[in-house]
């Protein structure tokens, strides 16, 4: 009898010979589940009398938390800034495929669009938990239209748009509702975007900073116009800042002694190795470790195979891990998947392997205000994991608890 | 008495896991007949607690039908805190084999009524038959269990408060800080040992050297409480070179000299597989 039912009766698994990410460290422990939560085996041993129902013989595989990915804008064939009638659909099939690379949890992303696409899009996708369908919904990152035309990258300049008077009922007359989104990305120096910020951070939901010019801006106005910083004081805001360039200068904002302490400042980095330069990787991870947040910002053509696409108006061809225009050596988006990011970064950076991993899964946790809930293999935090073998290739994929992917099946 | 000295502390663990083993393994332990089994905690069972997992990872031995009684446990101290035996027991010993946690038995430091939680231990190991088998350790004055200098001799489980000598030997678990140290403790007393069919006293290092002399060659006294095992007809002490420092050469040669026959026990060394 698996436990004397004092707290419960439900099914126990017990994860053996494996080594598992807890502390900041590779432990050498078994780890225990039960209805879909980590267990305490020394409390269950005691105060229950119980044991495991079940054991999983991991065959010295490493257990992660499973990955978040915060800023991924479709996969597959699939653009989640599309506005079609089975948005749903999409974002479902897409969170099917990425419980391959480990990802349990995502923040589907749509780019710089016009309101009716919000609209349309916004409605149609709620947060909701994974499982064998797929990995979990955390909300909606809206990245843009309030970002800078200065630097605006990819996102088409016609639809960038500026706070008109009254913030926030401008920024909920573009979205439509805020109800589902998790994080929004604007440009601070836009004027009337601090009362935004102070709004949408008391909503629960996380302020990015976006595209790094903006940052340099920021950087120096934190020491210099102490009105600008209080976006970045207020309590609620954890801030994660972009960059998807070679441009180092998020050292001065990371290392900036005008962010008050216990605050934390995050930073999202796409190390595809071909995004960022791996020289940009070491120095943001040396001067900031415990911020850095991997990223994929995936776009449609990740996951399909080499060659020619047709993805809405544009075509695209796949190199490898490069997704180029169509006949040109212009880049359209990156196409790694996270899993290929955290052996990346690791191996760029010359980090250690659980500081790979937690930044794919306690960081954005943490950017997100869910840690220890998920991001976390403590005792209480959801059993999202991911096995990995000792190149981080991922072996198999479980939420809570329960195995939603299996290498070779 | 049997003496039996092994160079080293590694040495020493082992020849005390074998003896375990083979005992448990002739035993034939079954769900109508379990084999009870005495535990301590602390540095000196470590290394052997280490070879009983290895035997039980190469499916030598099970714990499934073999029941355990610890020695003791402070009073007043979380059960989850690192530093209780609780946590000892768990973390070095039980979370690594196949014993049934019904059958591991633990006095509660923080139960609501310390001697009524005395009594139904007592209860607990004669419902089981009594111990087949009681391993412990000797502290540097000389103390088995929590039984310290001028404990009883027929003593039975109760309350003890920690001598100054404990508390400082276990500062060094609690951040060196005398203060942090629990004062009290639940014990099994020096007649509930006695009580075993057969028990074996593991010593090891150079500190606890005197504590053996005045253990087996001074005479039978409260203040040296192992002492009282020299009235028990089953006693082996398993030591390490250490540990015979202050033992005249006579004894120890007398004891060495008898290591041929002392190894029959271990020799060989019996596993479950060849049931």
């Amino acid at each position: 009898m698996p436990s004397n039912k004092s707290v419960s009766d439900a099914p126990i698994t017990q994860f053996i010979n494996c080594r598992i990410l807890r502390d900041n460290e590779l432990q050498r422990e078994d780890l225990w589940v039960r209805e879909g939560r980590i267990l305490d085996p020394e409390k269950l041993f005691f105060d229950e009398q119980g044991y495991a129902d079940k054991r999983v013989d991991c065959e010295g595989s490493i257990i992660a938390p499973g990955f978040i990915d915060v800023q991924i804008n479709g996969g597959y064939g699939i653009d989640f800034s599309q506005a079609s009638e089975d948005v749903s659909d999409g974002v479902s099939f897409v969170a099917k495929k990425i419980l391959e690379h480990g990802v349990t949890s995502f923040c589907p992303t749509l780019v710089t669009s016009p309101p009716e696409v919000y609209h349309k899009v916004l409605p149609q996708v709620k947060v909701h938990d994974g499982g064998p369908h797929g990995a979990g919904v955390l909300g909606f990152h809206l990245e843009g239209p309030f970002i800078s035309a200065e630097k605006k990258g990819a996102h088409p300049e016609k639809y960038l748009r500026t706070f008109k008077s009254g913030g926030l009922e401008h920024l909920m007359e573009v979205y439509g509702s805020l109800d589902d989104v998790a994080i929004v990305t604007l440009a601070p120096e836009l004027p009337g975007s601090q009362s935004v910020v102070r709004e949408l951070s008391q909503r629960g939901i996380t302020v990015s900073l976006g595209e790094h010019r903006v940052l340099l801006l920021v950087s120096e106005s934190v020491s210099v116009q102490p009105g600008r910083f209080h976006a970045l004081s207020n309590p609620s805001v954890s801030a994660v800042v972009q960059f998807h360039h070679r441009d180092p200068g998020i050292v001065g904002l990371l290392t900036s002694d005008g962010i008050p302490a216990g605050r934390a400042v995050y930073y999202g980095m796409i190390a595809d190795g071909i995004h960022t330069n791996p020289a940009a990787l070491r120095i943001a991870h040396r001067a900031h470790p415990s911020g850095l947040v991997l990223v994929t910002d995936a776009i449609t053509a990740m996951g399909l195979p080499p060659g020619r696409h047709t993805l809405g108006q544009q075509v695209i061809e796949i190199q490898g891990l490069h997704a180029y225009v169509a006949g040109t050596k212009t880049l359209s988006g990156s196409i790694a998947t996270m899993d290929m990011c955290v052996r990346h970064f690791k191996q760029a950076s010359g980090c250690s392997v659980q500081e790979a991993l937690e930044a794919a899964s306690l960081h954005p946790a943490q950017l997100l205000g869910i840690s220890p809930k998920k991001g976390k293999l403590d005792y209480g935090s959801d059993a999202d994991l991911v096995l990995l073998d000792e190149g981080l290739h991922v072996k198999a994929t479980y939420i809570s608890g329960e195995e939603v992917w299996r290498k070779g099946q | 008495m049997r003496l039996v000295i092994l160079d080293d502390y590694d040495l020493a663990s082992e020849w005390a896991a074998k003896y375990i083993r083979n005992r448990i393994v002739q035993f034939k332990p079954s769900a109508d007949r379990f084999f009870t089994l005495g535990l301590p905690t602390g540095s000196t069972p470590y290394g052997c607690y280490q070879k009983l997992i290895e035997y039980y990872r190469h499916g030598d031995i099970s714990f499934k039908y073999v029941k355990t009684f610890n020695m003791d446990e402070y009073v007043g101290l979380p059960r989850a805190h690192p530093e209780s035996y609780h946590s000892y027991m768990w973390n070095n010993f039980f979370k690594h084999i196949d014993i049934d946690p019904a059958n591991a038995h633990i006095l509660d430091g923080n139960a609501q009524n310390l001697e009524e939680e005395c009594q139904a231990y007592e209860q607990k190991i004669a419902e089981a038959g009594g111990i087949e088998l009681f391993v412990g350790g000797i502290g540097p004055d000389g103390h088995i269990a929590f039984n310290e200098p001028g404990s009883s001799l027929v003593s039975r489980t109760r309350v003890k408060t920690l001598a100054k000598d404990t508390i400082v030997a276990n500062a060094r678990f609690f951040g060196n800080d005398l203060f942090k140290v629990p004062t009290m403790a639940l014990t099994v007393g020096v007649g509930t040992v006695m009580d075993a069919k057969e028990v074996m006293i593991l010593i090891t290092g150079a500190h606890k050297a005197f504590a053996l002399y005045k253990a087996i060659e001074e005479g039978v006294n409260h203040m040296w409480t192992v002492s009282a095992f020299q009235q028990h007809p089953r006693t082996i002490f398993v030591c390490d070179e250490d540990a015979t420092l202050e033992l005249r050469v006579k004894t120890v040669k007398y004891f060495k000299g008898l290591m041929h026959v002392h190894n029959k026990l271990v020799d060989p060394v019996l596993s479950i597989k060849d049931q």
